[in-house]
């Protein structure tokens, strides 16, 4: 219950942040949201000795658009997220993703830039990130750099940041007309990790073809799996039953669920299968224009 | 640095105070300002006895450290009678049964305060997901949502007079 | 039932809001957490990661050496106290701290000192101990096979894991029913350990005062008379004697059972103020709650029904093997190490029945009785239920007409059953019947039948249990010797107004609003003007607690019969200020009156002036009474739920479409409360359905030790529940009333396992142990082929 003794700060300027992280490097963890860092560190299975705690930093819970692009900041809560018209405007499965982040007190705490940043297999919205190929920002002592979302999530728990490095912004192509997304998480009771979680974000043309498919995995691996073969098998086909059970076999087929108590290899790796075929049927519903 | 110089507002009081970083929340409002009507249920984030208003949103105040709270305002159960008159989140759980052992009581009347503060109007549904963060063992929550009910209908009238 | 006072006065029927509610609301209500003394000191406590391992060292060096660390107790602290090991409340042997070994994870090693909580737990962090692990034993069936160690290695010449052996019934007629039946079913149950979370974990404040003596300990007790007799019997050798022990229950955040044991945690708190002179503190967090204390359950269960082809019942054989943990701590009466199991021939007339428990050592914390279970009667009534359900099934009949076949009719009460308890009334049928009427059960049938034609999966599930509950009368019932009798002691001031005491202790149950409704009742003073005060020792007069639903039948009952020697002495009193004979006055709620003369009659405020002021010559003044009320029998209050599911074929998710609860406690005394008892109940009923565990690996590793893995429902989770009721009084009981604490938690989960195996039986399955997880749905659905 009681965390050990660690030093706090609480910099005011992005600057003063990479600073400070530069300076104490693996022995700092960055305090964003605190309700996965917080918990762990109250367990004391994290000691950091430094918190860089960022939330006094202007500038990082933006929701804004451009160039096509929907740009959100690393700060922004994820009750914000859930409650954001703007961003269910554009790319409503985020809203969707972050509405089953925890529950609604955490989620007034969380933010999704910690949610991805922390890399738990079993967080909500890497697998989405990787369903809609969005990219992370990552600000660092030379500058930005972009990370694309499918290159971000390296190992359990594990990012391509840099330990000087703060992910800052997150960045989704705004899907074009004729999009729809659906995430669909399983889970034994409101507020726990997913049994098993899936995103899925598909564009259909006109004639009702499948332009693209993007289908992201939670908590069925070591990182969050994005679903190629099935993604591959769905591009230039008509979406209906019989291609939604076949993606959804093969996405099955990929993921590489570990038994636990939420489940055992088996039932999860159908629950994958039962999901995927939700989660595409549900997108392919909001894509074609249906209200659900 | 491990001790610091704080100045938070609780219920409209600001307050001054040294506490290690460490310090969660939680426990620098029972135990150095001895608000006790804030409650601890669990250490991992799950029971929400511990919720209060941090700058008007619900959150677990065991999951925040009290240097987090610096400069902030804070709402706890005991902030929510005003001039001696119960709040009607406080009067529709007295009205409607919404407490027994009264230990989940501070968190549930927070939630269900800032749950009318945006929806006055709020379903079932809305109210069940809403304490979804809160867990009690002896209501069974059927009226802990009855209790809300009552409370927005007051408010409305309220509103309405 | 019209409630024979006016709103006002608020006595029986009335539902009144509740009078320690002005407190919780406010946050202004007094935990033991709450409290904070001059000086006190904090103590947090080292736990083994072992199962099964000896000690070899203990280091204190580094916790010492943290600045605010003031000492570490261990079990070689208390060994010169011969403290090291007490009494559990079922006259078996815990220990406090260890000496030798550690015998389940999570038992306490050692015990840090400090100025804070923070540094306490720094302390905690930094003790180092050396183990040596040693063979595991978890699963109960080889616990008592013969090559498996031996546990409790300090029972001098015991020699295997076998706690008891105990049976009741009639042996011979029961294997001779089995022998001659048409038609006989058998089943195995598994009914795990679950941990009773109530949010407030335990804990306690022990102020030792050198000069006077005098102990008091604030604790999380709902028992807290009983907890001063066995701190002073235990502890007797070293100075503590029962007038200088004080134990205060303050307000507690629910109990639910799981707060009657003595904790090696209080007795370390207890100890450790005795030396220093200082209050300490101890308050568990909620992991240590669940890994070591207010278990539930572990039972495995075999029964057997025998009956003929037209569905009637004629036996009951249930032979059960009880997992206790290391020790047998189930506080339960000493007579019935099994608790009240042998109500299990239920709600149903069984011309012969038997029932064998045998209990055995694991290394796991002690196993308990909490959980709203009544004695072990969830146990018994999942069994019944579960039995009579799968008999239906298998006979093609409808679960509701086999019930109602074998219910035992209200004419027969009191009935005996074949197992001995002696029913107070009961009128199943009528229960039945209401909870059928309310949920449309002959349409929901022929939904279910329509919708199996689709391959939809839907199921309706009954349970129509028979409790047992207010424990006890003195002839059979006592724990460690002390009987079961409960009290109430009213004192009437001057001006009319009372406070009355209790042996009992509520923890959220509203004792402070209904005992007030049972003097209102019984006195004709309004409840405003009745203060209810329990949990003090030095104050409240002695009882057995709070618990197994037995406050309405033997508290409450008190404090009918005590208000009824205040009316004796009132109308002593109104006969001499009305210069006429008591046998010519009447009594109504309130005043007594002279036959035939209305006008003249004394208020019992006045009556409770003149007992001061006014009164007959030879007489003492003031109006008290106390009593300590033995039931003459336990209470058998009684219900039918139907609970109706469908299935989601995909995920194997159970959703509860509706639940119907028709409860019969007897006659009421707030119906507002009544019903909060029940939904709370349900919902305890449901999570053990559908939700909790607590296994063991085989090295003994908890597997789930914090709420990531033990599943309390949230508001989302749980149903919306209705409720109803039927009233059937108990005609032993003074104000005919029964108890309803528990009913629910009894009742509730054979209802839903009942409708999950009902959806599914077509499909060819039989049973399913509860917690009905959503795998285990599937498990079921995709070996039968059945796939989405």
């Amino acid at each position: 219950m009681i965390p050990p003794k660690f030093e706090y700060c609480s910099p005011t300027t992005l600057d003063e942040a990479l600073s400070l992280l530069r300076r104490y490097n693996v022995e700092a963890k960055l305090l964003s949201g605190g309700q996965s860092l917080i918990p762990l560190m109250k367990l004391r299975l994290a000691t950091p000795a430094y918190l860089i705690d960022i939330n006094r930093i202007p500038g990082l819970d933006h929701l804004q658009e451009s160039h096509g692009s929907l740009s959100i900041g690393a700060l922004v809560r994820e009750a914000d997220l859930e409650l954001s018209e703007f961003v269910r405007s554009k790319c409503p499965i985020v809203c969707e993703t972050a509405k089953v982040v925890g529950d609604p007190l955490v989620r007034n705490m969380a933010t999704i830039g910690g949610n991805l940043a922390h890399a738990d297999p079993a967080n909500d919205h890497p697998a989405t990130m990787l369903a809609l190929e969005a990219e992370i920002v990552a600000t660092g002592p030379k500058g930005e750099r972009t990370i694309p979302a499918t290159e971000f999530f390296t190992d359990f728990f594990t990012t391509a940041l840099r330990p000087d490095e703060m992910l800052t912004d997150i960045r989704i192509p705004v899907p074009a007309a004729g999009s729809g997304g659906a995430y669909v998480k399983l889970e034994r009771k409101v507020g726990d990790f997913a049994i098993v979680g899936v995103a899925a974000q598909v564009t259909i043309n006109a004639t009702g073809m499948c332009e693209r498919a993007g289908i992201g995995l939670t908590n069925v691996a070591p990182t969050p799996l994005k679903a190629y073969s099935a993604e591959v098998f769905l591009q230039g086909k008509h979406l209906d039953q019989a291609s939604i059970e076949h993606a959804a076999e093969l996405a099955a087929a990929a993921s590489q669920p570990e038994a636990d108590l939420r489940g055992s290899v088996d039932y999860k790796r159908d629950m994958v299968r039962v999901l995927t075929i939700r989660a595409l049927t549900a997108a392919l519903e909001r894509a074609s224009g249906q209200v659900r | 640095m491990t001790i610091h110089r704080i100045r938070v507002t609780v219920n409209g009081i600001e307050h001054e105070a040294e506490v290690e970083s460490r310090i969660l929340l939680v426990h620098f409002l029972r135990d150095v300002l001895r608000l006790t009507g804030t409650h601890i249920g669990c250490e991992t984030t799950h029971c929400g006895a511990c919720t209060i208003l941090l700058d008007r949103k619900p959150v677990k105040s065991c999951t925040v450290f009290a240097v987090q709270a610096d400069g902030r305002d804070i709402l706890t159960v005991e902030g929510l009678e005003q001039g001696g008159q119960l709040h009607p989140i406080q009067d529709g759980f007295w009205q409607e049964h919404g407490l027994q052992c009264g230990f989940c009581t501070p968190g549930m009347l927070i939630t269900g305060y800032a749950l009318l503060q945006r929806n006055a109007d709020p379903t079932e549904e809305e109210i069940r997901w809403a304490i979804s963060g809160n867990l009690c063992r002896c209501t069974g929550y059927v009226n802990i949502v009855k209790s809300v009910q009552h409370a927005a209908e007051k408010m409305r009238q309220g509103e309405a007079a | 039932m019209t409630p024979r006072t006016a709103p006002e006065v608020g006595g029986m029927g009335h539902s009144v809001k509740r009078k320690e509610d002005p407190r919780f609301i406010r946050g202004q209500g007094t935990y033991v957490d709450d409290i904070e003394l001059p000086g006190m000191l904090y103590l947090d406590i080292v736990r083994s990661p072992y199962a099964h391992a000896k000690i070899k060292k203990i280091d204190v060096s580094k916790a010492l050496a943290i600045p605010g660390v003031l000492d570490v107790i261990t079990g070689e602290t208390l060994a010169k106290y011969n403290l090291h090991w007490m009494p559990t409340l079922m006259s078996d042997m815990q220990m406090v701290l260890p000496v030798e070994k550690v015998m389940y994870q999570a038992q306490e090693v050692a015990a840090v000192l400090a100025t804070d909580r923070y540094t306490a737990a720094d302390g905690v962090e930094a003790v180092d101990v050396d183990y040596e692990p040693l063979p595991v034993v978890v699963d109960p069936f080889k616990a008592l096979q013969p090559d498996a160690p031996v546990l409790r290695t300090d029972k001098p010449g015991k020699k295997d894991n076998h706690i008891f052996h105990w049976e009741v019934g009639n042996k011979a007629a029961t294997d001779r029913a089995f022998r001659e039946a048409e038609v006989t079913v058998q089943q195995d149950l598994y009914i795990p350990r679950i941990h009773v979370c109530s949010i407030e974990t335990c804990g306690c404040i022990a102020q030792f005062d050198r000069v006077s003596g005098q102990l008091t300990v604030w604790m999380t007790s709902q028992a807290p008379h009983v907890i001063r007799t066995v701190f002073a019997l235990v502890a007797g050798h070293v100075g503590l004697a029962e007038h200088k022990v004080r134990i205060i229950s303050p307000d507690l955040g629910g109990g639910f059972g799981g707060k009657v044991p003595v904790y090696p945690g209080y007795v370390i708190a207890v100890a450790a103020s005795v030396l220093t002179g200082k209050p300490v503190k101890w308050i568990e967090d909620r992991m240590e709650n669940l890994q070591a204390d207010s278990f539930a359950r572990d039972y495995h269960i075999t029964a057997e029904l025998a009956a003929k082809q037209d569905g009637t019942l004629t036996a009951l054989r249930i032979k059960t093997l009880a997992d206790h943990g290391y020790t047998d701590a189930a506080a339960n009466p000493s007579k019935f190490p099994a608790g009240l199991f042998h109500i299990c021939t239920g709600s149903y007339d069984f011309q012969a029945a038997h029932v064998e428990v045998d209990g055995a050592y694991t290394n796991k914390p002690p196993g308990g009785i909490a959980y709203r279970c009544s004695f072990r009667v969830t146990e018994a009534v999942h069994t019944i239920e579960r039995m009579v359900d799968i008999l239906a099934h298998e006979l093609q009949m409808d679960p509701a007409d086999l019930r109602k076949k074998n219910f035992i009719n209200p004419e027969r009460f009191p009935y005996t059953s074949a197992l001995g308890w002696e029913y107070d009334s009961g009128n199943y049928g009528g229960a039945l019947d209401l909870a059928m009427q309310r949920i449309g059960y002959a349409d929901l049938r022929q939904e279910q039948a329509e919708k199996r034609q689709r391959g939809e999966l839907m199921g309706i599930g009954i349970s129509s249990f028979t409790e047992i509950v207010g424990a006890g009368p003195s002839k059979h019932f006592d724990i460690l010797g002390l009987k079961m009798f409960d009290s109430c002691e009213i004192r009437i001031h001057p001006t009319g107004k009372v406070i009355a005491r209790f042996g009992t202790k509520s923890q959220g149950q509203g004792h402070e609003t209904t005992y007030a409704q049972i003097l209102a009742e019984e006195l004709g003073i309004p409840v405003d003007d009745i203060q209810v005060e329990e949990g003090d020792t030095d104050t409240a007069p002695y009882g057995l607690g709070t618990y197994g639903s037995r406050s309405t039948p033997t508290a409450g009952a008190a404090a009918s019969i005590a208000s009824q020697k205040i009316r004796a002495k009132a109308r002593k009193i109104a006969a001499y200020l009305l210069d006429a004979r008591e046998d010519d006055l009447e009594w109504e709620p309130g005043k007594f009156y002279v036959k035939g003369s209305p006008e003249r009659a004394k208020t019992i405020q006045e009556i409770t002036f003149a007992a001061y002021t006014d009164y007959p010559e030879g007489m003492e003044a003031g109006l008290e009474a106390v009593s300590y009320y033995d039931p003459p029998n336990l209470t058998f209050p009684f219900g039918s739920y139907i609970c109706v599911v469908d299935i989601d074929k995909g995920t194997g998710q159970v959703k509860i479409r509706r639940f119907v609860a028709v409860d019969d406690c007897g006659n009421i005394i707030n119906p507002m409360i009544v019903e909060g008892q029940v939904h709370g109940g349900l919902t305890m009923g449901l999570a053990p359905a559908m939700f909790e565990e607590i296994s063991y690996d085989e090295q003994g590793n908890i597997q789930q030790g914090s709420f990531i893995d033990y599943l309390l429902p949230t508001a989302v989770e749980t149903p919306k529940w209705e409720t109803d009721k039927t009233c059937t009084p108990s005609p032993h009981h003074p104000l005919g009333a029964k108890g309803i604490g528990e009913s629910a938690t009894v009742g509730a989960p054979a209802a839903i396992v009942n409708a999950v195996v009902d959806a599914l039986w077509h499909l060819g399955v039989r049973h399913i142990d509860i917690p009905i997880t959503p795998e285990k749905v599937w498990k079921c659905l995709r070996d039968n082929g059945v796939t989405a």
